[in-house]
């Protein structure tokens, strides 16, 4: 009896996982990505490797508006004679437009970093950032020796 | 609501400025300083104009191409976005006037885009005050972002490392924002921040709700510095050069905390953060820790430019209590002290400046016995200290005066003794400087007995147009605190009576 209840009961839980899962697989896959950026964010010590970390995790901010532009059978959001002008039918287009302009953003902020990259690399020869981080690191640049 | 062209023109006038300045800096940079100054000056006469405006006669609406919100794209220009547009505007007047050299660290050569990228940073803050949706108060933040970054490089290699650090967690923070503003779209079904607040009015209870405010909230709480994301500050605002310093100190993170402002208390529903959840509370505590730790740092610093960095993420601690107290007392505290902080942290960083570049020094014990070779620059620095440990007649003093009696109002007595309190450390940083500048001789100094740069005679005055901000500042700060009720009285009363009704 007892064991026909938990059973049961551990067959519900099992159907609503895998219930959220086949519904919301998306949502987990866009957490990891984030968490991945984050941690290879935090954890890396190349300044290269920090900034492809800071791109996955904007990306996964990109797709979650993506994802939420998303309607079952829904068309290309212009509108269409045979399909008429029921909303319903088209997918979002704002998410996209919006997206859009954060991309442009986003490339632009991949532009500074890689530039102040190559003026830190230029001036210390390195883009480890423990090495950076150390006291001794001059304010000015000068452990290199190579004229800038 | 009146229809005006204003709320548009105050982020447009800069932008077309720097599309100009970068083009004519290629000819002549002289030039595109002069640009740079027209631009800042023009949005400095309209933001005063749109303040007197939209406190008399309600907020003044741009539609983008006519077409009208929720549909269209609004810039909206009430008493506190003009309040903040003022700001921006002076202060940025006062950064383009000080003279490029001393205040960027680089000759003004030609094909140098400083101006123009001057001028997107300010046009950026502007944006942020006037954004009517929250999808381009996301936009607006990157631009000022990147445009900071840029500046905040200009300092050498190791405010290269800040600003790629400060890059870092900033992007982050914008992103936390912008999925925050996702969570909030997919709710709501809209961006314009009055339709969010009347259709959130019903998701109260919905957990999406929750998550968008903490979201929200960690976002700009890293663009504002808050404790503990403050850990960008101190680098970026030590490495960078004296003006783009005082630009960011006084202004560029103070348009975060109105950022903060306007979605916590406005375009959320009204009262829901309040009663509702507990982010305010932990705005309280995360400002006193950072008012804490900010001055007990500053106390150990040796760089006069890191001290008032310290010293900042202090004062950002008491605009975060200010906000998370919400009631009205503490609000206009928290408002009142986005000026007066405002004022005197750029008299401050330019003084810093001067001292840079007739002492080419930046160490506090190299500057023994400067007080009497540069007055004038030093008697500005003397009086914005004063204002920032908060004796009274200056700016400082009102502005804790609101905070300490707002603690009290909600009988939160403990914030009312740390805030009091934390003037004391206030007092012990600065008066180490002070003590120096004005009453240490080169003699006692020890090694930099003579051929210390603050020791040797050679060291004067600066020239004018270095001193003029600085002492025009200082003066402001006093000016301030007298006025500084005229400022409670005609506008913050009935933004903060507005905003917490």
């Amino acid at each position: 009896m007892i064991g026909t209840v938990i059973g049961t009961v551990i067959g519900t839980a099992i159907g609503t996982v895998i219930e959220t899962l086949a519904d919301r697989y998306i949502y987990i896959f866009l957490v990891a990505l984030l968490s991945l950026g984050l941690f290879a964010l935090i954890t890396e010590r190349h300044l290269v490797k920090k900034l492809v970390g800071l791109v996955l995790f904007q990306t996964s901010v990109f797709l979650f508006f993506i994802e939420g532009s998303v309607k079952d059978g829904g068309d290309v959001p212009v509108i269409d004679p045979e399909l008429g002008s029921d909303p319903d039918l088209y997918v979002n287009p704002l998410p996209h437009l919006l997206i859009l302009t954060a991309l442009v953003v986003g490339v632009a902020v991949i532009g500074v970093a890689l530039s102040l990259i190559t003026v830190i690399h230029r001036a210390y020869g390195t883009l480890d950032d423990a090495e950076l981080s150390r006291p001794d690191t001059p304010a000015d640049g000068a452990r290199q020796e190579t004229p800038r | 609501m009146t229809r005006s062209a204003v709320p548009a023109l105050l982020p447009v006038v800069p932008f077309v400025g720097a599309a100009v300045a970068a083009m004519v800096a290629v000819v002549s940079p002289r030039v595109a300083r002069w640009i740079a100054v027209v631009a800042v000056a023009v949005v400095t006469v309209l933001a005063a104009w749109g303040l007197a405006r939209s406190v008399e006669s309600g907020p003044l609406v741009h539609p983008m191409g006519g077409w009208a919100a929720p549909f269209g794209i609004e810039y909206v220009l009430d008493p506190l976005s003009a309040f903040i547009a003022l700001l921006i505007g002076v202060i940025g007047l006062f950064v383009v006037l000080y003279p490029t050299r001393v205040g960027f660290g680089i000759e003004p050569e030609r094909g140098v885009f400083l101006h123009a990228i001057v001028l997107l940073l300010l046009g950026g803050l502007l944006g942020v005050a006037v954004a009517g949706d929250l999808f381009n108060l996301f936009v607006s933040l990157e631009i000022y972002s990147i445009a900071s970054y840029a500046l905040i490089a200009l300092g050498g290699p190791a405010a290269a490392v800040a600003s790629y650090r400060y890059l870092l967690i900033g992007t982050v923070g914008s992103s936390l924002y912008l999925l925050g503003v996702g969570f909030i779209y997919f709710t709501t079904g809209t961006l314009g921040m009055d339709s969010v607040t009347t259709t959130l009015g019903g998701l109260t209870g919905s957990p999406t709700t929750a998550a968008a405010t903490a979201l929200v909230v960690m976002g700009l709480g890293t663009k504002m510095a808050v404790f503990p994301l403050h850990v960008w500050l101190p680098d970026a605002h030590s490495h960078a050069p004296p003006a783009v310093a005082a630009l960011l100190a006084a202004v560029q993170v103070k348009v975060a905390a109105y950022a903060l402002i306007r979605i916590l208390l406005d375009v959320f529903p009204p009262r829901y953060v309040i009663d509702d959840l507990p982010v305010l509370d932990l705005l309280v505590w995360f400002g006193l820790a950072g008012v804490v730790v900010g001055s007990v740092i500053a106390i150990r610093q040796t760089d006069l430019k890191r001290l008032l960095a310290h010293s900042t993420v202090a004062q950002i601690g008491y605009i975060a209590v200010g906000i998370g107290l919400a009631n009205s007392q503490a609000l206009i505290g928290a408002l009142l002290h986005v000026v007066n902080h405002a004022a005197m942290k750029a008299c401050l960083f330019f003084a810093a400046g001067a001292i840079l570049e007739q002492a080419r020094t930046k160490k506090i014990p190299e500057m023994t016995g400067l007080g009497p070779r540069m007055p004038w620059t030093m008697a500005g620095f003397t009086l914005a200290a004063i204002s920032m440990i908060g004796l009274p007649p200056t700016a400082g003093f009102f502005s804790k005066w609101y905070l300490v009696s707002g603690a009290v109002e909600t009988g939160n007595w403990f914030v009312a003794v740390v805030i009091v309190g934390s003037s004391v450390f206030t007092l012990v940083y600065f008066l180490r400087v002070l003590e120096r500048i004005w009453f240490g001789t080169p003699e006692s100094s020890g090694a930099h007995t003579g051929d210390g740069p603050g020791g040797t005679p050679s060291v004067v005055e600066a020239r004018p147009a270095i001193v003029a901000p600085v002492a025009v500042l200082g003066i402001s700060v006093v000016v301030l605190g007298i006025v500084n009720f005229a400022i409670v009285r005609e506008v913050l009363d009935p933004v903060a009576i507005r905003l917490l009704n």
